[in-house]
């Protein structure tokens, strides 16, 4: 390009449009804005008693009695593990075995009753899904298996079906995102619709499967209100299924709303906590998604 | 030994649907569960009146008053911030390093679990601002909950918004701030509408963040200062304590009566937007 | 600077980042005739034509060297309001893209824009623009339908009546007709014959035979270089130069 080239004027409405530009700019900065101040402000609260209590004595410590300011948060770890593995367990299977009938074994009326069907069910408020745990699970679960009934089980089971519309709705957009060539190209080498799916469809849909199961887990980890119902909230390792657990969600919650001092700041860092696991698996599924859409193209 | 293909798939079909017809009666079971065991203790007085007796009588009046106040106030902020946001990304701007920071911002806060929402609202607006638990603090805290939807869902629809109906505008003299306003924002209406009902249905169900920042009070609520009780939460304290199983059946039957005339709505919109424009 | 020459091009050349889509172009258009352009794809034509009412500006990393003066004033000099350029060219493009809205909205677009109101004023400059646009029959009991429901000749019509609308004094066309059926193309290049008594109309086109029937003189564009302009008789039957001539006789492009 030579010297002599020019670039294009400004004008009075062109210098008006950067004002509009310049406002949206500030608007478009609200939500990383909340969640630095979210992060500010938990972790603000949270980590000075981290280091005061003692790394390794906050997350590694068996006995959570604020009253004795005993900060253990082991139990809640481990239940929030516990809790979420099971939920995985069940509700992977079920959601993937969901997504492919709807996407490879259904006719397309079935699929305009099933799908809307599992996204109303998204909407349904998780303290309904806790109450039908209560009412439902948890006494089936006393009576068949022992124990109080409000345990691992019934959480594992309860949140597996709360995740089951997240599971089921990526999946379905990953393994519609496979190109019909695919399915074309593996049909017409004489392999069944089953082959098709295994050999072909589910690896190319992966990224799609694992950033669905991967966001499926957050929810699990994340969810509040349903384990509280359910899961019993005694602060020990549970030993069995059947025993009662609490989760790190659920210890936040359950006694928020008396802590004070030294307490609530111990409950802060069980946020901080679940904080930082929450951002990892949230990367991890972004970073899955984005290779899912750059494989794409 | 070779499996038989044929067979293979026989069985593993009669797995897959095994495997789906358990999970959709399943998820089929609680709605009519709820449902069943909750119209019945619907009637006109149990929506028109207030909780009596800690819940154990009367109806729900103020919780329904809480629920479509707290609602309104967390679209009111959120919508023109999610808008504007989207707005920003997808017509004022190019991909690059600030486009990503953010979306990874919205991408990051959707991820959140309401928990910690309700402690940051607990700690930012009813402590440290001193809104104390009220409907304000709620609906700042839910706004934020679902100003991510918001911002992704208005951005799809702005995308789709063919490029062409932009250069027409610009061709006929259109600034770029009259082309936004007057062409692609209101093409893009249908699928920002649809974004926003969504959250609308979201933030009816919301407990936890709600509980921590609007608080539990049964009163009617009188100004945006006054600390409320939503349906959600009040279904919650209802069953957790025991109080009125009937009358908690009730909440949840006409929580999940709405959420289900919410859905309806967007499938309604979309269909006819749809048909509207194509 | 002659009286009759509206738009003035020198050593033009229009770059997008490092590529030249333009290359040194200079000629003449002058008032009140029809200017065709003519070359095979991506020669640069539709590229020329959204750089006399600015719209390459809106492309990210686009600049330019050399002058385009219309009606005297350089369009590219500081101070000029790009708005008004805008509606002084009026465009239509090669897909009839109406707004979705009603037809009299589509028309009154511009217009509102430009600030005028007043429902009286909008309906005489709507009924003005559609009967120049040659539409007014066939749409005068129905401007509240969607625009989207017209045929594709209508569509593109209304499209002309559009820029009509904002009174502009120069049209710009590129490639109007190339998916329209014979009759709507025919009204169309009707109409443009009528409105050449009041503007002044450029027209891009990949159809040889259009600039033949239509514009007064025509120019051949090559990669972005302007190779031959000249009275369209002159052009189609004793080009001076031998790419016209090979073009013409369909040896390439």
């Amino acid at each position: 390009m030579d010297g002599t080239a020019k670039k294009r004027s400004g004008t009075r409405l062109e210098r008006n449009d950067r004002l509009v530009r310049l406002a949206l700019l500030v608007v478009a900065f609200s939500a990383v804005s909340v969640l630095l101040v979210i992060t500010v402000f938990i972790v603000g609260q949270g980590t000075p008693i981290m280091f005061r209590y003692g790394l390794k004595s906050f997350l590694t410590g068996t006995r959570w009695y604020p009253s004795e300011n005993l900060f253990g948060l082991w139990p809640m770890i481990v239940g929030s593990l516990y809790v979420t593995v099971g939920a995985m367990v069940l509700g992977v299977p079920f959601g993937l075995s969901c997504a492919i009938v709807l996407t490879e074994f259904s006719s397309k009326r079935l699929r305009s009753i099933i799908k809307p069907v599992i996204e109303l069910l998204a909407g349904i408020p998780s303290v309904v899904y806790g109450f039908m745990g209560v009412v439902i699970l948890v006494p089936f679960i006393r009576e068949t298996f022992g124990g109080p009934g409000l345990s691992v089980l019934a959480a594992a089971i309860i949140l597996g079906i709360m995740i089951l519309p997240t599971i089921i709705s990526i999946s379905v957009d990953a393994l519609q995102a496979v190109p019909p060539t695919y399915r074309e190209g593996s049909i017409a080498l004489g392999a069944t619709k089953w082959q098709t799916v295994k050999m072909v469809l589910l690896p190319a849909a992966r990224s799609g499967i694992i950033a669905s199961i991967i966001l499926g887990m957050g929810r699990a980890i994340g969810e509040t209100m349903a384990v509280i119902m359910i899961a019993g909230n005694a602060a020990k390792v549970p030993g069995s299924l059947l025993d009662p657990v609490r989760t790190l969600t659920s210890n936040i919650a359950l006694e928020m709303g008396y802590a004070a001092g030294e307490h609530r700041q111990a409950l802060f860092a069980t946020g901080v906590i679940l904080f930082i696991i929450i951002m990892v698996l949230n990367t991890v599924a972004n970073v899955t998604a984005s290779r899912m859409k750059g494989a794409k193209k | 030994m070779r499996i038989n293909p044929r067979a293979e798939q026989a069985f593993v079909r009669a797995v897959l649907w095994t495997l789906t017809a358990i999970t959709v009666l399943i998820l089929v079971y609680i709605i009519v569960f709820v449902l069943r065991k909750g119209i019945p203790a619907l009637s006109w007085d149990f929506l028109t009146k207030n909780p009596v007796d800690m819940g154990k009588g009367g109806g729900i009046f103020s919780t329904i008053v809480a629920t479509i106040v707290l609602t309104a106030g967390a679209i009111l902020i959120a919508a023109p911030l999610g808008v504007g946001t989207a707005i920003y990304l997808t017509e004022y701007t190019w991909e690059g390093p600030v486009t990503r920071i953010i979306r990874f911002g919205a991408e990051c806060l959707a991820g959140i679990p309401s928990i910690i929402f309700g402690l940051f609202g607990f700690i930012l607006f009813v402590t440290k601002l001193r809104f104390g638990w009220s409907i304000l603090s709620g609906s700042l805290t839910l706004a934020f909950m679902i100003l991510p939807t918001i911002i992704r869902t208005s951005e799809e629809a702005i995308k789709s918004v063919p490029p062409v109906y932009r250069t027409v505008s610009f061709s006929l003299g259109g600034t770029k701030w009259q082309t936004v306003t007057r062409v692609v924002v209101p093409s893009a209406l249908p699928g920002i509408v649809t974004g926003v009902i969504l959250s609308v249905g979201r933030s009816i169900g919301e407990t936890a963040a709600v509980i921590f920042t609007a608080g539990s009070a049964l009163r009617l609520p009188t100004s945006i200062f006054s600390s409320s009780r939503t349906m959600s939460v009040h279904f919650y304290i209802l069953a957790r304590e025991g109080i009125s199983m009937p009358n908690a059946y009730g909440t949840a039957a006409v929580l999940i009566i709405a959420i289900l005339a919410i859905n309806l709505l967007t499938y309604y919109l979309m269909n006819r937007f749809i048909k509207k424009y194509s | 600077m002659t009286n009759d020459i509206a738009i003035e091009v020198r050593g033009f050349s229009q770059f997008f980042g490092q590529v030249r889509k333009l290359k040194a172009l200079d000629l003449d258009v002058r008032r009140n005739e029809i200017f065709g352009i003519i070359g095979p794809a991506r020669s640069g034509k539709s590229t020329f034509l959204c750089a006399l009412n600015r719209l390459n500006d809106l492309v990210r990393g686009s600049c330019h060297e050399g002058t385009i003066r219309i009606e005297g004033r350089d369009i590219y000099e500081p101070g000029v309001d790009v708005v008004a350029l805008r509606r002084q060219l009026g465009m239509v493009f090669a897909t009839p893209v109406p707004l979705p809205r009603s037809i009299f909205e589509n028309v009154a677009f511009g217009a509102r824009r430009a600030g005028i109101r007043g429902r009286a004023r909008l309906d005489s400059l709507v009924r003005d623009s559609l009967e120049k646009g040659g539409l007014w029959e066939e749409v005068k009991d129905r401007l509240d339908t969607s625009g989207l429901k017209l045929s594709g000749g209508q569509q593109q019509r209304l499209c002309l009546a559009r820029i009509l609308a904002v009174a502009p004094e120069f049209i710009l066309l590129d490639e109007p007709t190339s998916g329209l059926d014979p009759i709507s193309t025919m009204k169309i290049e009707e109409s443009l014959r009528r409105l050449k008594k009041e503007y002044t109309i450029v027209l891009v086109t990949n159809n040889t035979k259009q600039a033949a029937r239509v514009a007064d003189r025509t120019a051949f564009f090559l990669n972005g270089e302007l190779v031959e302009v000249g009275p369209t008789a002159k052009i189609f039957t004793a080009p001076d130069d031998t790419r016209t001539d090979d073009y013409l006789r369909g040896r390439f492009g």
